[in-house]
């Protein structure tokens, strides 16, 4: 193997990883709100822009890079969540009518919110100027770009920290029960709804950060999230939803294939080769990889 | 008098000013279109849409067209090419527009063309890439400045500037999305690249939403090619740009068909990261290029960018689309009607002077003869749009008799 081969090989899988982690933070509230919830909010990538123009706000009017942004963008998103999942619980699940009308519910949300994003900020393209987005640290022959190496620092951290939330404490695991059997939570004196709402503040909340990291890395307008839709939702598909490990998995499998494809095969094969293996680790484990 | 003669008095009285009131309020000229106002085509749809108004306001201010107010109708496309064919029906069949135009781009000109041309109205495109080839349509006009071979024309300028270098280059890759205007681009530059003799080391397209565009740009470094060009939409131009500054692209000439440099968006995100790119735009503050009236219309566009949340700039899209409406109001204006066939058979056979210089079309409906401004930026230092107000940062290599200043290469020297 020649030098030039293995300089690409390693920058194709040190990018992909990259990338790998930041689609991980796009996709692991889609994994909580469908694997854990039932909650079909495929509103999730509006979220993840309304996070980005909340950044961009932040950045410009406070002065605050998005890192620190992300300290305003959490508490704001969770109370968004909390009121979003209030109104589709008095409005549909309560009622047990949530399949297919939540299911307008959130895609007319998702509408809402990109209107609402084009009647505030316009609809030119946003962007943040940070200290680090040009610059690339040199590890040997791989490049490693801190517009890459930042969101997916602050993935990591994120994903790793819900996992360890809804495992070791008392409140995660009771989402993870809500999931299997509300009624049985209730009957050990536990209020399923309030538990769900806090999870689904939760998944909101990491479509927020997950768009203060997308804007770090491009510019945003307001119907961007579409293109993410099938993005986001084949990761947590292809990790087993409702698994938050799966996602992280999924989503590194899909930004590797993706770097490497364009890397040796050609970028426009890139979306056949991810949805080939999303298709052919379905045939062999139809609920994903670390689905039950 | 009884009540019935009041009455009948009354309405008598009425008569003569009912009609005198019809001879004064005629009905308005209305023109129809549908314009990307949400989506990824938003920002320059609603640049364009502004652009228009200011161009309704000036033409009302002066009394009209036809002694007729002008109306502009017009419905947002959502950046959707399978809304277009929908809105003109409506505009056309229940509106009952006079004259239309098209919303912004090839994606969304090429499907209005045909129910324009079922109702054989007058179609003025708005920087729609060789459109009418596969149409020939002949009431079809595009205000883009590209050519007569627009596909092959609007890259010339490009390969007329790498060619300049010394010596020629040999080797050039080519990359672009998997869209419309890319794909026409990817064709005229590859007739070009055949008639040069020079060899294609790379010929790939990627995908409209990729993220990381840093893979593709190592596998064109991999290549060694003399020459990079890149038929790419405002996110992918800014991707593209930023992988070649973090891979470290050693070339001589970098740039192409990369829509969105010429919006302050996409300069401010960028910023000196644009030095040494070789990329087109259609008005540059340069002392070489003087078009009469542009920058009293820019004043005007550029007072209203900030409340509508658009290009603060205003140099790439919206001239034209004020040139557009100024083109229909000359020929509605000389040929005093709004028959659709003599519309078209005036514009065909004059020359315009618009804001944007003087326009005459071929018989395809495109210019007769390019125009598209080479740029090389240089010396941007810093994000702040404002360096762009004034010459030297956006010096014009290619037309020749516009130029500016001279190509600097290799790109890899001169983006440090």
């Amino acid at each position: 193997m020649d030098s030039q081969f293995i300089t690409l090989f390693l920058n194709a899988i040190v990018a992909g990883l990259l990338l790998g982690g930041f689609y991980a933070a796009l996709s692991v509230g889609i994994s909580i709100s469908f694997g854990m919830l039932d909650i079909v909010n495929i509103a999730h990538p509006a979220f993840i822009i309304l996070g980005s123009y909340a950044t961009f706000l932040i950045f410009t009017y406070l002065g605050l890079d998005p890192i620190l942004a992300v300290f305003i963008v959490v508490p704001v998103f969770f109370a968004l969540g909390l009121v979003v999942y209030n109104v589709y619980y008095h409005s549909f699940e309560k009622h047990g009518s949530e399949p297919l009308r939540g299911l307008a519910f959130f895609f007319g949300l998702l509408f809402i919110i990109e209107v609402t994003i084009v009647l505030t900020a316009g609809v030119d393209y946003r962007t943040v100027a940070t200290s680090y987005t040009d610059t690339t640290l040199k590890l040997g022959p791989v490049d490693l770009p801190l517009r890459l190496v930042v969101p997916f620092a602050i993935s990591m951290l994120m994903v790793l920290g819900i996992r360890w939330f809804l495992s070791k404490t008392y409140f995660g695991r009771a989402v993870s029960a809500v999931a299997q059997d509300s009624m049985a939570l209730q009957l050990m004196g536990v209020n399923p709804v309030k538990v769900k709402s806090y999870a689904f503040a939760i998944s909101i909340v990491t479509a927020g950060v997950g768009g203060a990291l997308l804007i770090i890395i491009q510019s945003v307008q307001p119907s961007m999230g579409r293109d993410y839709i099938g993005l986001v939702f084949a990761i947590c598909v292809l990790g087993g939803l409702g698994s938050v490990y799966g996602t992280l998995v999924g989503a590194f499998i899909l930004g590797i294939a993706e770097t490497f494809t364009a890397t040796f095969a050609g970028p426009s094969w890139a979306p056949a080769v991810s949805f080939g293996l999303l298709l052919l680790t379905l045939a062999f484990r139809p609920s994903g990889i670390f689905g039950r | 008098m009884s009540v019935v003669t009041r009455i009948l008095s009354f309405l008598l009285f009425l008569i003569p000013l009912t009609v005198l009131g019809q001879a004064q309020t005629k009905p308005p000229i209305r023109i129809g279109m549908g314009m990307a106002l949400t989506g990824s085509l938003a920002a320059n749809g609603k640049a364009a849409l502004v652009s228009m108004q200011i161009w309704a306001e000036d033409v009302n201010a002066r009394g009209g067209l036809l002694g007729r107010k002008v109306e502009l109708i017009s419905y947002d496309d959502q950046s959707s090419p399978a809304a277009v064919p929908g809105i003109y029906t409506k505009l056309l069949d229940v509106d009952k527009v006079d004259l239309v135009v098209s919303g912004y781009a090839t994606n969304m000109i090429a499907p209005a063309m045909p129910t324009i041309m079922q109702k054989k109205m007058l179609f003025m495109g708005l920087f729609g890439l060789a459109v009418n080839t596969n149409f020939s349509y002949d009431r079809y006009f595009g205000i883009q400045p590209h050519g007569e071979n627009a596909a092959v024309d609007m890259s010339q300028g490009f390969f007329d500037a790498a060619m300049s270098i010394n010596p020629k280059p040999k080797t050039i890759a080519i990359v672009g999305a998997d869209a419309e205007y890319p794909a026409a681009a990817m064709v005229g530059a590859r007739e070009t690249i055949k008639k040069l003799g020079m060899k294609i080391v790379y010929d790939k397209t990627y995908p409209p939403n990729t993220t990381d565009f840093s893979p593709v740009v190592r596998a064109i470094q991999a290549t060694t090619p003399n020459v990079v060009f890149v038929a790419s939409y405002p996110p992918d131009t800014v991707g593209m740009i930023r992988a070649a500054n973090e891979v470290g692209l050693k070339t001589k000439v970098f740039g192409g068909g990369m829509i969105g440099l010429g919006t302050a968006a996409v300069k401010k995100q960028l910023g000196p990261l644009l030095n040494g790119i070789l990329g087109y735009e259609l008005y540059a503050p340069e002392p070489s290029i003087k078009f009469p009236n542009v920058e009293k219309f820019l004043v005007k566009y550029q007072a209203r960018a900030d409340k509508e949340g658009i290009d603060p700039l205003g140099y790439y899209l919206p001239p034209y689309a004020y040139a557009i409406m100024e083109i229909i109001a000359e020929a509605v204006d000389k040929t005093q009607g709004l028959d659709q066939k003599a519309l078209a058979d005036y514009i065909h056979s004059h020359t315009f002077s618009t804001v944007v210089g003087d326009v005459t079309f071929a018989s395809n409906g495109e210019w007769k003869k390019g125009r598209s401004l080479w740029v090389q930026y240089r010396g941007v230092t810093g994000n702040d749009i404002d360096q762009f107000r004034k010459p030297g940062k956006a010096v014009v290599i290619q037309p020749a008799y516009l130029k500016s200043g001279e190509l600097r290469y290799p790109y890899s020297d001169v983006r440090n």
